[in-house]
């Protein structure tokens, strides 16, 4: 967990006034201590990743905007997945083999 | 306090120019160097500090990379931080899609994963049970007719499966909700699964299938084919009567209309054929009679069956040698 002056500092290209700006279109969600932002691991992997998108891919606000929803949909899949997958994984072996069974092929109707 | 940057090292602002930093770097470079600083080890370290601040920021390569965060102050490759496994995370639920299902309890999840099943809204998770898959050989005539067979699922269980006419050899049978039982799914239960049941068929020893279509060769005998005659013969569906016509020869084909494979479709049933070919068995081998009969006969009736093969071997005057072995 870092600061505001930290994160700005980790990054050389990150702008103080960009980054304020991302935070109020809560691309970023830092948390708050003593009434200042505080950045947890995620948040500054985000901020890097936004960084990378910005300035390897010279996307501009609005395209970002839509690429952050699309990629926080794709994780939150994951995350969803996962969840699944730990449920199934603590379950005894014929269930998990009646489960592996039932699952449709790729391209078969649910 | 954390490590200065280059930038911090050199005095210069983040966005100095090449010539800001290259100024800034020798004034410091003067002030610092070791020969002007003799037992000074502050001011060595301070030399070392700005000559790898000014390694990285007068490259320009270098001072790209270091500004994307790709490399730290010694120039040295910083572990990039990756999204993902933080995303993946529980750190990430944070950045979930405004709207999206929260992370709650698993009933959420299962009921989006029910979503499109025959789900109800309380039911919970439910799944249907497993497939379970047998094999089951049925006669040649079961196979062209159709009809029930009986099938052992267990010991204590067995199944009378409906076999369509025609089915062909490998076909799957489906029979919905003979599989394993469901789980879950409250007082109702979830369905079971299905029976998957493969259809061999047995050879048979003188019928044969193509397509809808049934093919037997029937033995006739010598006085059958000569002179005609009714015959019994079998078809899948039970023995039928045929016409031998005066005359036949082996090789013959005759036709019984609609003795084939019936199949009900939609619109119209269609029917094939049971196809006969005769093949005529002298059957009286060594009989004086026929012999005489025969040699008599012959001196008038001159054939060559082989002749469409080309110039061969004039009947009556065969190589004794030669002569061919008959087997019982």
């Amino acid at each position: 967990m870092i600061g505001l002056d930290e994160l700005i500092q980790r990054f050389a290209a990150l702008d103080r006034t960009e980054l304020t700006r991302w935070i109020e279109n809560r691309w970023i969600l830092p948390g708050e201590e003593g009434g200042r932002w505080v950045f947890h691991e995620v948040d500054v992997a985000r901020v890097e990743l936004i960084l990378e998108i910005r300035h390897e891919f010279a996307v501009d606000d609005e395209a970002l905007a839509l690429m952050l929803n699309l990629l926080d949909q794709v994780y939150s899949l994951r995350r969803q997945m996962r969840r699944l997958a730990g449920a199934l994984e603590v379950q005894p072996p014929e269930i998990r083999e009646a489960i592996r069974k039932a699952l449709p092929k790729a391209g078969e109707d649910l | 306090m954390a490590t200065q940057t280059p930038y911090e090292v050199l005095g210069v602002k983040p966005d100095a120019s090449a010539e800001e930093i290259r100024k800034a770097y020798r004034k410091l470079a003067k002030e610092l160097h070791p020969d002007l600083n003799p037992g000074k080890p502050a001011a060595e370290a301070r030399f070392k500090a700005v000559t790898a601040a000014n390694d990285i920021l007068s490259d320009p390569e270098k001072r790209s990379r270091y500004d994307r965060g790709e490399i730290d102050e010694s120039g040295a490759e910083r572990p990039r931080y990756s999204y993902r496994p933080h995303a993946e995370g529980a750190q990430g639920w944070k950045y979930r899609p405004q709207g999206e299902m929260d992370a709650g309890d698993l009933d959420d999840l299962f009921a989006m994963f029910g979503r499109g099943r025959a789900g109800r809204p309380g039911e919970g998770f439910k799944m249907p049970g497993p497939d379970r898959q047998f094999t089951l050989t049925i006669d040649f005539a079961l196979a062209a007719t159709g009809g029930k067979q009986r099938l052992a699922l267990s010991p204590e269980e067995w199944l009378d499966v409906t076999i369509p006419p025609g089915i062909e050899q490998g076909q799957v049978l489906r029979l919905k909700g003979k599989g394993g039982p469901g789980f879950g799914g409250g007082p109702q239960g979830a369905p079971p699964g299905d029976a998957l049941i493969e259809v061999h068929i047995a050879p048979h020893p003188f019928f044969r299938r193509e397509g809808d279509d049934i093919h037997l060769e029937l033995p006739v005998s010598l006085a059958e084919a000569v002179l005609g005659a009714r015959v019994p013969v079998p078809t899948v569906t039970g023995p039928v009567t045929m016409t031998i016509p005066k005359g036949s020869d082996t090789g013959a084909r005759l036709r019984l209309r609609g003795k084939g494979i019936h199949r009900k479709r939609r619109g119209s049933d269609t029917t094939g054929d049971q196809y006969v070919t005769l093949k005529v068995m002298i059957g009286a081998s060594g009989d004086a009679e026929l012999e005489k009969f025969v040699e008599d006969w012959v001196k008038t009736h001159p054939t060559d069956p082989r002749r469409a093969m080309g110039p061969g071997v004039d009947p009556g005057t065969t190589d004794k040698a030669a002569q061919g072995t008959t087997t019982p």
